[in-house]
C-alpha cells in the first residue's frame, strides 16, 4: 500500500471524502432515476401501440359460435337433413372453481351415468382454459331450465342454446345422406380450426354430409366479450350472427324416398328409381338402415354395438357397397347384344326343360317348348339363353353389359362404390391364368358365375335400356353427356318388349305385379340369384342366409318410359315373388300416391308399426338381451 | 403576521407534504385496485400512514446519541431473531421469514435493513480517521454485513439480503475506504456472476432467466413482467383514466396492490402519474442526502447516507422490476404498496433521518 505517498487521513480529510462521495452516491441515484424515467417514457410513447393492443387482447375473449349447417333438401325442396334448436350446457374449465361440488350437482339433477361422468372428467382434463367441454347436449326444456335457476351456484357451467342436425325420415335417408358428428383429434390436427375445438360443432362424417362439407357448413359466428383474467364474463361487446351454410338441392323425391325404405319392410336389401330422361336418382335407399339422427347425437356405445351385431348389416350401403350375382336381370341386356350380333329374335329355340353342353345338362326352370327372344324373356328360359350363349360366345355379350353400366364406377356424390365384375376370356386369363369355357358362357348368360354387380348399375342399365341412352345416374344437378347407346332400335325392342311382357303378358314371371292403374303399365325382369352352389339345399327355404336373393329391374310406363329402378332384396327366396312387388308398389306411387300409402299401410299393420317404431322395439328387446345375457352374440 | 409558535415551526411541514402526498397517491391507486373501495387497502393503509408517520416523527424527537449507543446492541438482538426464525423454519420444516409475536408478524430481516446502516455507522465513527484505509476498517464491516446478509439468503430472500448489503456497502463507502477495494471488488462481482448464479435456487434462477427473456415463457412466470409492461404500455401518456384500468380490475395484473402497484398506477394515470410519482421521490431522497450532507456528526452523516441508500434501493428494483429492468424479487414500491412491513422500515428511516437533522440544528458541526 502507498502509505507514505497518500496525504495524512485527518478528521477534515475524512469530512472531505465523505461529502464527494455522498455526492457521487446521489449522483448516481439520480442517473438511475433519470433512467428509470426514460425507460417508462419509452414503454408508454413508443410501445404504447402495442400494449394497447395487447391489453385489448386480454381484456376481450372472442366465443366463437359455431354455424348452422346448411340444409339438404330434395328435388321440390323438402328439407332431408334440417336443424333443430337443441338445448346444451357446456363447462368452462378456467371458471370451474369448486369440480367436485359442481360435477356432483350436475350428476343428479341430470341424472348423468358413470359413463357420461368418467368421459367428463377425461375431457377436461385434456382441454385446457376457456375451451368448453360438453356436458349434455339436447336437453328437454326441464333439464335445461333446472341447470338455468341454479346458474349462480354453479359456476363455470355454460348453457347455451344451439343447433343441432335433424333427419326428418330418420333411417329412409341414412345411407344416402349419412351423418355428422364432433370432430376427432385429428381432424382438428388437419385443420387447426379452433372452431373444430367449439362444442356444439359437428362436421360431415360419412355420405353427403361429408361429400358436401365445404359448402353445408357455413360461417361461424362470434362473441365478443370482456372477461377477467380468471375467466369470468364481464360484460358483452358485440356479438356477430354466424351464416349459415348453403343449401345443397339433391335429385332425391323425398316422399319416394321414405315411401321405398318403409316398403322394404323388414327385408334386407336396396332399391334405385332412375329418372329415365336425366339420370336423376328420385331413391336411393339401402335397407335396414341406421338412424342419422342417432349419430349425429353421438352415437351410445350399446346402440352402435346393436348395429353391428344385426346379421342384416344395417350399416353398410348395399346400393353401392353390395354385390350380388344378377340372376336372370341380365338376359334382356343378352338379347340385346344377340340381336347386335345378328341374332334373328324371331327364330326359335326349343327348350327340353335344360341344355346339353357337352356331357353336362344345363337345367332351366321348366319346360317351355319352342320359344322366341322375346317369349324367352317373358318366361325367363335359360335354355334359349344357354343356347344364344353358346353360339355367340359371352366376349360378344360383355362390351354390350358394359355399354349398359354394367361393371362401370359413375361418378357420383358422396358415395364408395364397389363395382363387381362384368367377366370375359381376358378377364379371367388375367384372374385365374385359365382359358374361358363355353361353361363359363352359359353361367355368365343367366347372370351367375363370375358376374357381380350392384344395385345401382342394375337400375342404371334399366335406365338405359328403357330411355336408349347413356344416362349417368346423379343425386346432384351435374351435366354428363348422354349420348344414344350405339344399339339398332331393334334390339331395345326386342328387350322393351319382352320385359313388358315379363309384367303384362300371359305367364309372364311378375305377372302378380302389374300396376293397379288405368293406362299405366310397367315393364320388368325378375332375376333369382343362387346364394350357394347348385345343389345345396333348393333356395326356396331353410336358413336365411342360404336362401336365394330376389332380384327386379323394371320401367314405367313402358310406351314412354319415366322411371327405371332396380330392387334387390337379400335372401328373398326370388325376384318375382319379394323384389318385383316392391317396385309395383313404389312405381304406384309415383303415378297414385294414395293407392300406394293404402297398400303400405297394410304391410306396416303386419311387420309391426313404421320403421322408427319397429327399430326402436328390436333396440329396447336386443338391450334387455344383452343385458341378461354376458355375451350377447348375435340375435336371431 | 400572525406569530407561528416554536412548536408548530418545529414540525417538519414539508417532509410532511412530501410523504403524505405519495402516500395519498398511493391510497388513490389502492381505491382503484379495489375496484372502486375503500376497503379493504385504502383505509387500513391510510390508518397505518398515519401511525407510522406519528411514530417516524416522535422518532426524530429523540437525541441522536440514542440511536448510537443502541446500535450495536440492536444489531445483535435482530441478528439473534434472524437465527430464530432461521432455525424455527428449520424445525417447521420449510423456509420461514417472520416471528409471529401474537399482534403482528415480525420480519427481522426487514429491521436489519435500518440496523445494519445505523451499526455501520457506528463502527466507521468510532473508527481512528487513520484506520480508515486499513485492513481493520475492512474486516468488521464485512462480518457485520456478511452473517445477516447470508441469513437471510437462506430463508431464500435474495432482494432483502441485496438490500442490506447495499445499505452497508454504501456506509463503507461514504465512510472513505479506498476507491479501488469498491472498484476491484466490483469487477470481480461481476466476473463471478456465474458462479453466483449457479448457487441461487432454481426459482431464483428462473426468474434471473426470464428476466433476460421474459416472452420465453408468457403464461408461467413471465407472466408478472410480460402483464406489468403490457398495464404501463398501455397506460401511455395520460393513462386509461381514474378507475378504468383493464389489466388492474380485471386481475391480469398479478400482485397489482402490493408489488407491482406502479403498474396499476401508470395504467391509470399514464406517463404523467409516473413523472409525479418520481418526482415524489426525488424530492425525498433530495431531503434526506441535504440531511447527510449538513449532518453534525460523522455517525449522522454515514446514517443518513446509508439510510437514504435503503430508501433508494426499495424504489430502484421495485421500479425496474416492474419495468421488466429487474427480475420479479418481492420488493414493494415505498409508501406505496399495500404493506406494513415495508412501510414500517421507511419510516423507520425516515424517523431516524429526521433526528439527524433536528440533531444538526441543536449543536455546532463536530466530527469524532
Amino acid at each position: 500500500m502507498p502509505k507514505k505517498k497518500s496525504p495524512p487521513i485527518t478528521e477534515a480529510w475524512r469530512g472531505l471524502t465523505f461529502t464527494r462521495r455522498a455526492l457521487v452516491v446521489g449522483g448516481a441515484q439520480a442517473a438511475v432515476g433519470v433512467a428509470l424515467a426514460a425507460r417508462m417514457a419509452y414503454i408508454s410513447i413508443v410501445d404504447n401501440d402495442r400494449y394497447v393492443l395487447e391489453s385489448e387482447s386480454n381484456r376481450v375473449n372472442l366465443t366463437l359460435v359455431p354455424p348452422r349447417r346448411g340444409w339438404i333438401v330434395d328435388r321440390r325442396g323438402k328439407a332431408l337433413a334440417n336443424n333443430r334448436v337443441s338445448l346444451r350446457i357446456d363447462i368452462i374449465p378456467d371458471r370451474l372453481h369448486n369440480k367436485q361440488l359442481v360435477l356432483g350437482q350436475l350428476q343428479t339433477l341430470l341424472r348423468l351415468d358413470g359413463d357420461t361422468m368418467e368421459r367428463i372428467n377425461r375431457d377436461l382434463k385434456a382441454a385446457s382454459g376457456f375451451q368448453p367441454v360438453a356436458v349434455k347436449e339436447d336437453m328437454t326444456e326441464i333439464e335445461y331450465s333446472s341447470i338455468l335457476v341454479r346458474l349462480p351456484e354453479l359456476p363455470g357451467i355454460a348453457p347455451q342454446r344451439g343447433f343441432a342436425r335433424n333427419y326428418p325420415t330418420g333411417a329412409a335417408v341414412g345411407h344416402l345422406i349419412g351423418y355428422v358428428g364432433a370432430p376427432n383429434a385429428e381432424e382438428y390436427q388437419k385443420v387447426k380450426d379452433p372452431l373444430y375445438i367449439t362444442p356444439g360443432y359437428k362436421i360431415g362424417k360419412d355420405g353427403l354430409e361429408k361429400y358436401f362439407q365445404d359448402m353445408l357448413k357455413g360461417e361461424p359466428g362470434a362473441r365478443r366479450v370482456e372477461v377477467t383474467a380468471r375467466g369470468k364474463v364481464v360484460r358483452d361487446l358485440s356479438t356477430q350472427p354466424d351464416v349459415q351454410g348453403k343449401t345443397v338441392h339433391l335429385t332425391i323425391d323425398a316422399d319416394l324416398q321414405e315411401f321405398v325404405a318403409r316398403r322394404m319392410g323388414r327385408e334386407s336389401g336396396a332399391a334405385v328409381v332412375i329418372d329415365c330422361q336425366n339420370g336423376d336418382i328420385l331413391s336411393f335407399v339401402s335397407m335396414p338402415s341406421f338412424d342419422p339422427n342417432s349419430f349425429s347425437d353421438g352415437i351410445s356405445s350399446s346402440e352402435y354395438a346393436w348395429l353391428r351385431a344385426d346379421d342384416h348389416q344395417p350399416l353398410i350401403n348395399k346400393a353401392t357397397r353390395g354385390l350380388y350375382p344378377p340372376g336372370s336381370t341380365l338376359k334382356p341386356m343378352a338379347a340385346i347384344a344377340a340381336v347386335e350380333h345378328g341374332v334373328d329374335p324371331s327364330e326359335r329355340h326349343t327348350c327340353i326343360g335344360g341344355y346339353r353342353l357337352g356331357n353336362r345338362f344345363f337345367r332351366c326352370l321348366g319346360t317351355h317348348g319352342s320359344v322366341d327372344m322375346a317369349t324367352a324373356i317373358m318366361k325367363s328360359c335359360n335354355s334359349y339363353f344357354y343356347w344364344l350363349a353358346h353360339r355367340l360366345g359371352y366376349d360378344a355379350m360383355a362390351p354390350t353389359a358394359r355399354l349398359l353400366g354394367l361393371g362401370e364406377e359413375f361418378q357420383l356424390a358422396g358415395s364408395n362404390q364397389r363395382y363387381g365384375t362384368i367377366p370375359d376370356s381376358a378377364w379371367k386369363m388375367k384372374k385365374y391364368d385359365q382359358a374361358w369355357s363355353a361353361s363359363d358362357s352359359l353361367n355368365a348368360v343367366i347372370g351367375q358365375g363370375y358376374v357381380s354387380v350392384n344395385p345401382l348399375q342394375l337400375a342404371v342399365m334399366t335406365a338405359r335400356i328403357a330411355s336408349g341412352r347413356r344416362l349417368y345416374p346423379r343425386l346432384i344437378n351435374r351435366e354428363f353427356k348422354t349420348d344414344p347407346l350405339p344399339f339398332s332400335p331393334e334390339a331395345f325392342a326386342v328387350a322393351r318388349h319382352g320385359m313388358d311382357l315379363v309384367v303384362n303378358g300371359p305367364g309372364g314371371t311378375a305377372g302378380r305385379s302389374r300396376l293397379p292403374l288405368d293406362g299405366i303399365t310397367m315393364a320388368g325382369k325378375t332375376g333369382t340369384a343362387q346364394v350357394r352352389g347348385l345343389g345345396t339345399g333348393n333356395g326356396k327355404s331353410g336358413t336365411w342366409k342360404f336362401r336365394d336373393h330376389g332380384l327386379f329391374v323394371g320401367f314405367a310406363p313402358v310406351d314412354n318410359p319415366r322411371y327405371a329402378a332396380a330392387v334387390v332384396i337379400e335372401h328373398g327366396m326370388g325376384g318375382s315373388r319379394a323384389a318385383a312387388p316392391v317396385a309395383k308398389d313404389f312405381m304406384t306411387f309415383l303415378f297414385d300416391r294414395e293407392k300406394a300409402m293404402e297398400a303400405l299401410e297394410g304391410f306396416e299393420a303386419g311387420w309391426g308399426g313404421t320403421i322408427k317404431e319397429r327399430m326402436d322395439r328390436d333396440y329396447a328387446a336386443w338391450k334387455s338381451g344383452a343385458a341378461s345375457d354376458p355375451d350377447p352374440g348375435v340375435p336371431q | 403576521m400572525i406569530p407561528v409558535p416554536p412548536a408548530i415551526q418545529r414540525i417538519p411541514w414539508k417532509l410532511i407534504a412530501i410523504l403524505a402526498g405519495i402516500t395519498g397517491f398511493g391510497l388513490l391507486v389502492l381505491y382503484s385496485a379495489a375496484g372502486g373501495n375503500w376497503s379493504p387497502w385504502a383505509w387500513q393503509q391510510g390508518v397505518r400512514f398515519l401511525v407510522f408517520l406519528g411514530a417516524a416523527l416522535v422518532l426524530g424527537r429523540f437525541p441522536l446519541r440514542i440511536f448510537e449507543n443502541f446500535a450495536y446492541i440492536a444489531y445483535i438482538g435482530i441478528l439473534i431473531l434472524l437465527l430464530a426464525v432461521e432455525l424455527l423454519g428449520f424445525v417447521g420444516g420449510g423456509s420461514q421469514r417472520w416471528l409471529n409475536l401474537g399482534f403482528m408478524n415480525l420480519q427481522p430481516s426487514e429491521l436489519m435493513k435500518v440496523t445494519i446502516v445505523v451499526a455501520l455507522a457506528h463502527f466507521y465513527a468510532q473508527l481512528p480517521p487513520g484506520n480508515t484505509r486499513t485492513f481493520t476498517a475492512l474486516w468488521p464491516a464485512l462480518v457485520m454485513i456478511g452473517l445477516p446478509a447470508g441469513l437471510v439468503m437462506l430463508q431464500p430472500d435474495l432482494g432483502t439480503a441485496l438490500a442490506i448489503s447495499i445499505g452497508g456497502v454504501v456506509v463503507m463507502f461514504c465512510a472513505g475506504l479506498p476507491f479501488w477495494w469498491f472498484a476491484s471488488t466490483a469487477a470481480a462481482g461481476i466476473a463471478a456472476l456465474p458462479i453466483l448464479f449457479s448457487f441461487l435456487h432454481d426459482y431464483q434462477q428462473k426468474r434471473v432467466l426470464i428476466f433476460l427473456d421474459p416472452e420465453s415463457d408468457p403464461l408461467g412466470a413471465g407472466y408478472h413482467i410480460s402483464q406489468s409492461k403490457i398495464a404501463i404500455g398501455s397506460g401511455g401518456i395520460g393513462g386509461k383514466g381514474f378507475l378504468n384500468g383493464s389489466q388492474s380490475h380485471l386481475d391480469y395484473l398479478p400482485e397489482g396492490h402490493t408489488d407491482f402497484i406502479f403498474a396499476t398506477m401508470a395504467e391509470e394515470w399514464g406517463l404523467i402519474g409516473g413523472f409525479a410519482l418520481l418526482f415524489g421521490f426525488f424530492l425525498l431522497l433530495r431531503w434526506s442526502t441535504r440531511v447527510a450532507l449538513k449532518a453534525r456528526t460523522r455517525f449522522g452523516q454515514l446514517t443518513a447516507a446509508g439510510l437514504t441508500m435503503t430508501i433508494f434501493f426499495y424504489i430502484a428494483i421495485n421500479l425496474m422490476m416492474v419495468m421488466g429492468l429487474a427480475p420479479v424479487v418481492g420488493i414493494p414500491l415505498p409508501l406505496f404498496s399495500y404493506g406494513g412491513s415495508s412501510m414500517l422500515t421507511i419510516m423507520t428511516c425516515v424517523g431516524i433521518i429526521l433526528a439527524i437533522e433536528n440533531d444538526s440544528k441543536t449543536g455546532h458541526r463536530r466530527f469524532n
